[in-house]
């Protein structure tokens, strides 16, 4: 599964079929912080994530 | 997949400070419930006022601009270009973008067009901070443009978060007068006008939440300059704290303004501002033009600085992978 990651904005490959809080702590960002987007829309943390999703992973966090 | 616990239809977002989940249609519902309870529980505007959102592009101000929208309010946009390289580009962008789309009034000011500087510029001639520069320039124009235009009242889009992070830091300090002034409404007086902060009771997780939904495009990239600032640390420390206890923030913010802040206003005489010699502005600086005036005097006489040229190595290797800059290293 193809992973779009902001800030900077960048593609990781990793393994689908779980939960996107897994693969969020997998790739070692916090999920309170973090918005998971499959397939254009905005899921919780415990949909599931598929092989041929395509997900992209939002830091929510701003300093301005 | 969990269920909405208004309609148990499926859920788009996992809010653990409420501890539920939301369809899109109740999370909208429950965002707008919010605002309008913050709108009224601190008598910040009616729906007769003349409202001026300042807008940065990022999501709070452009979804605060929405959500007002969306209730009936009469709100006009603000937008500032602040010269930060290709972040302000795609900034002033997605705000034309948004205002066009939907047929609103927006104001716009160019800092170094209309003043002679930009942010990197300023924070070099006066070795401020560039954020500090940077809240200056837009407290002062802010209030000018609402002043200017005839507006009722000037909000911004600092949630809950972002206050919850300035209280930590004013706590951390005792910075007592900052504590003092820390405020969701303050009230039009000498000379300054009405300002307010509508989304005080929401998150910067629940306004990101807000623009997907509503599919509306927002600069998600941090500000180069504010990349690794004070503020953004004392977010991380309560961001640690509220995963561990979710609701903590909002105890810890709402609760100050309901049982602290009457405490340290209680008895204290405001000075009465005078106005700035140069620009007429008001100002607490007596016989001195205000803060910005000297700012624009000190900035305008320095030769133009690029963004990346006050950005330390760390920022500036960050800049370059977000926006693909490929310029020397001159430093």
């Amino acid at each position: 599964m193809i992973v779009q990651l902001r800030q900077p904005r960048r593609e990781v490959e990793v393994r689908g079929g779980r939960p996107a809080r897994a693969v969020l702590i997998e790739l070692g960002l916090a999920p309170e912080g973090h918005l998971v987007i499959r397939n254009g829309t905005l899921v919780p943390s415990d949909a599931e994530l598929g092989d041929d999703d395509l997900v992209e992973i939002r830091p929510v966090v701003s300093g301005g | 997949m969990s269920k909405c616990r208004a309609c148990g239809e499926p859920a788009v977002i996992d809010l653990a400070r409420h501890n539920a989940n939301f369809c899109a249609d109740h999370f909208i519902r429950l965002c707008l419930r919010q605002m309008t309870r913050a709108i009224d529980d601190f008598s910040m505007f009616s729906r007769e006022d003349r409202i001026l959102v300042a807008v940065s592009g990022g999501k709070d101000s452009l979804a605060l601009w929405d959500m007002l929208i969306m209730e009936g309010y009469h709100a006009a946009g603000l937008y500032i270009g602040l010269g930060i390289g290709e972040y302000s580009d795609e900034s002033g962008r997605l705000v034309r973008q948004f205002a066009s789309e939907r047929g609103l009034t927006l104001h716009e000011i160019d800092l170094r067009a209309e003043h002679g500087f930009d942010i990197p510029t300023a924070a070099k001639a006066t070795r401020r901070v560039p954020c500090s520069a940077c809240g200056l320039a837009k407290r002062h124009l802010f209030d000018s443009a609402a002043r200017e235009h005839g507006y009722d009242v000037l909000v911004t889009g600092h949630n809950l978060d972002d206050e919850a992070a300035v209280l930590f830091g004013n706590t951390l300090r005792w910075d007592v007068e900052y504590l003092r002034r820390q405020a969701p409404v303050l009230a039009a007086s000498g000379g300054f006008g009405r300002k307010a902060k509508p989304l005080v009771r929401l998150t910067e997780r629940e306004m990101a939440a807000w623009c997907v939904i509503r599919g509306i495009d927002y600069v998600v990239e941090e500000c180069p300059m504010a990349l690794g600032n004070r503020h953004l640390a004392y977010k991380e420390s309560l961001a640690g704290l509220e995963s561990r206890s979710p609701g903590v923030t909002a105890s810890f913010f709402l609760g100050f303004l309901e049982r602290m802040a009457p405490i340290l206003d209680a008895g204290v005489d405001h000075d009465d501002p005078v106005a700035c010699r140069q620009c007429g502005a008001p100002t607490s600086a007596v016989d001195e033009s205000c803060a910005f005036c000297r700012l624009v005097s000190t900035a305008a006489a320095h030769e133009p600085v690029p963004v990346r040229l006050v950005l330390d190595r760390r920022r500036r290797k960050a800049f370059d992978e977000q926006w693909g800059t490929t310029t020397m290293e001159t430093t």
